[in-house]
């Protein structure tokens, strides 16, 4: 590994080591730039994950304060933790259950395909559908997806085996185990799949994909990365200049000091909360409102996807806890149709919780004897969870609270979201489908558990082809300023029904190809 | 901000204790977290430092009225009381909300039936006390070694090569899923 200087402005910095961080290192640096990463968390290994479900929670998240509010269930139900992504080399990809699928051309459309609907800021994404398929097909080769360029899927688990059965009684065909980046075979030097079940939990098999030991490493291996772990960035510097290009990254090291670092390019990967947060607090005389936000967009727009569980209550026993996470889908619903009642589509993924996170995270509120009942029949639970399309609204927004602050005395970031009744019909349309479904097969209950704290955050540097409608162009540039860009989920410009690992990764290849050239011409 | 701790006077002595008899073929027995009295093989002992005997068992029927599972054994509500008590040392604010909370239960709460409980609870459900004796509850009941073992949960797997030979789809109550719709099992 690398270690740059403080003044050298030759590099480029990257903050956040996540699926578009992580990427965009390894991507960079193997075309021979210098990149300094930031991670704020630690660097754990397969070796060093925990098993024990509330340690490894601990040890992966991102826990330093949030405040939230809105009517979205989130905000009663995890009032201390609106969102759930990590804080570790590595990022969410180490916590990640590998769902892969593409958007689909319309969901790409999302303004002219759904009209105008009121209470909402659509807008159609920058890049066309075709020029996503080409990174969409590098990433999935990359990445080792499943059902792609021959890799087999993952064998059928017991929990799939009931989601299989139910969604055939209702007469759904697309229904198989999922494109997943776990590995269904050994490939790129990792091993197989052993079907732990804790892919929540860092996979020690590292047999799903993450950045932490596939990218970073070979990033590392290729001489120009200087990784700097418990690193905390707090501010973007700009020169003031009639450009207003940034110049330099302050952050804190693992000490707890300082450190200015000089730099060429920044760009910016820290997930959507927390780079909308860094850009607010770059504020300065050139850009009052927060770096890059001429247009007020900074932390607008913000999506993270209509999730939650739903489980079926069966009188045999499912075992559902032994096997790959999230090894199932049902794509029938991923389809824009209004005569369901809203605009936009989902997915069904198969789900499974272990035994101490079920009680907190997937069931509703409650207590005595009706909530005990449900983890009596813990043996004999199936699990699905939604993935679909939110609509991304001006005032569904992350801004600062200035009357909460972290460690280093810096205003925290606060999550605003109420809920669009497009939302609200999605997620009531795909948990009645789910419901059915374990009803015809004998489900003797199903249980509708509440919406998680968001892990899919997305929009809040979205991409347009307006500068006054987002925050970066197509290639993830910042509108405002050349040398800034964002390289996270941020940047999707609708969320569409598609976890979004996958369309991050792609976006950062693509990304990573651009500031090379620009780099090359001299234009950054 | 929390008082300077007083962890020190508090783990001068014991307070409280609860205990319990080791049901015989539990997995109670082989484990580790539940101080076994010495000298009295098939007995269990949870000190307690902040709560009295008769507080914690106060607790113990709470606990068992927010997560009543009838045939889970009293020491993995030991655990959830032990942790609460853990707390309540290190923070005098919790130690009070926990000592005032238990005493608005009134005397007799831990021998009332399970209706009387469950109407006395419900009046507090919104209460910081109740929160906090049901978020505990739920964060470490099912988090012990009791409950793996009584609710069937086989936990970490990596040690043992995972649930490819160990079950994870051996179900046969359904039809087997088409491979194409699956995948090969990994050679």
């Amino acid at each position: 590994m690398a270690t740059f200087a403080f003044k050298d402005d030759s590099v480029v910095v990257i903050i956040g080591s996540g699926a578009g961080g992580g990427t965009l290192a390894h991507e960079l640096t193997r075309r021979g730039i210098k990149v300094v990463l930031l991670e704020a968390g630690s660097r754990q290994s397969p070796d060093s994950f925990s098993q024990v479900p509330g340690e490894a929670f601990t040890q992966l998240t991102w826990l330093d304060a949030r405040t939230q509010s809105g009517d979205w269930g989130v905000a009663r139900d995890f009032p201390t933790l609106p969102v759930w992504h990590c804080k570790t080399v590595g990022g969410t990809t180490v916590h990640w259950t590998a769902s892969c699928p593409r958007l689909q051309p319309w969901e790409l459309r999302a303004r002219s395909t759904y009209g105008a609907v009121a209470g909402t800021s659509l807008i159609d994404w920058p890049i066309t559908p075709e020029e996503l398929d080409r990174y969409y097909a590098i990433a999935e080769r990359r990445m080792g997806v499943t059902r792609r360029n021959n890799i087999p899927g993952l064998p059928a688990s017991n929990n799939f085996k009931v989601m299989y059965a139910a969604a055939k009684k209702l007469g759904y065909k697309q229904v198989h185990t999922g494109h997943l980046a776990i590995n269904s075979q050994s490939f790129d030097g990792r091993g197989f799949c052993i079907q732990q079940g804790f892919c929540v939990q860092g996979c020690k098999m590292a047999a799903k994909w993450s950045t932490l030991y596939t990218e970073i490493p070979d990033a590392e291996a290729t001489g120009n990365l200087d990784l700097r772990i418990e690193s905390t960035a707090t501010r973007i510097e700009n020169d003031h200049g009639p450009n207003g290009r940034v110049n330099a990254v302050i952050y804190r090291d693992n000490n707890g000091h300082e450190q200015r670092q000089a730099a060429r390019v920044v760009c910016v990967a820290g997930n959507a909360i927390e780079t909308t947060r860094l850009l607010l607090l770059s504020e300065s005389s050139k850009f009052p409102h927060g770096l890059a936000n001429s247009s007020g967009q900074v932390g607008r727009n913000y999506c993270h996807q209509i999730t939650g569980f739903v489980w079926g209550i069966f009188d045999k026993p499912i075992y559902f806890w032994r096997g790959a996470t999230i090894a199932g889908v049902i794509e029938d619903e991923a389809i824009n149709d209004p005569r369901r009642g809203f605009v936009g589509g989902y997915r069904m993924e198969l789900v499974a919780l272990d035994l101490p996170t079920l009680p907190l995270v997937g069931l509703p509120y409650g207590w005595g004897r009706d909530f005990a009942s449900i983890l009596e029949n813990y043996r004999n639970l199936a699990g699905m969870f939604i993935n679909g399309e939110d609509l991304p609204r001006s005032d569904n927004r992350i801004t600062l609270n200035a009357n909460v602050k972290d460690a280093y005395g810096l205003p925290v970031a606060h999550i605003h979201v109420d809920e669009h009744p497009n939302d609200r019909a999605l997620r009531k349309h795909a948990q009645g489908q789910m419901s059915r479904m374990y009803e015809a097969i004998g489900a003797k209950r199903v249980v509708v558990g509440p919406t998680p704290p968001a892990s899919h955050n997305t929009g809040a540097a979205r991409m347009s082809a307006d500068p006054r409608d987002g925050v970066t162009n197509g290639w993830g540039r910042t509108h405002d300023i050349a040398n800034l860009f964002i390289s996270d989920g941020s940047v999707l410009t609708t969320p569409g029904s598609a976890n979004p690992t996958l369309t991050i990764v792609a976006l950062a290849l693509r990304q990573a190809e651009y500031i090379g050239e620009q780099m090359k011409a001299g234009h950054v | 901000m929390n008082q300077p701790l007083p962890r020190r006077d508090f783990l001068k002595t014991t307070t409280g204790l609860l205990t319990g008899i080791v049901v015989a073929g539990s997995p109670l027995a082989s484990i580790a977290k539940v101080r076994i009295a010495p000298g009295r093989r098939r007995t269990w002992a949870v000190p307690m430092s902040a709560l009295t005997t008769a507080e914690a068992a106060t607790l113990m029927a709470m606990a068992r009225t927010i997560a009543p599972h009838d045939k889970l054994d009293d020491a993995a509500y030991a655990l959830v009381i032990k942790a609460v008590d853990e707390g309540a040392v290190e923070d005098e604010r919790v130690r009070k909300t926990i000592k005032e909370g238990i005493a608005g239960l009134g005397a007799g709460f831990a021998v009332r039936p399970e209706s009387d409980r469950v109407a006395t609870l419900k009046k507090i459900e919104s209460s910081e006390f109740f929160q906090t004796m049901r978020l505990k509850t739920l964060q470490v009941l099912y988090s012990t070694p009791m409950a793996y073992a009584y609710f069937g949960y086989e936990g970490e797997a990596f040690s043992k090569g995972g649930y490819l030979e160990r079950g994870f789809n051996d179900l046969h109550w359904l039809p087997e899923v088409p491979v194409e719709d699956g995948g090969p099992l990994p050679v």
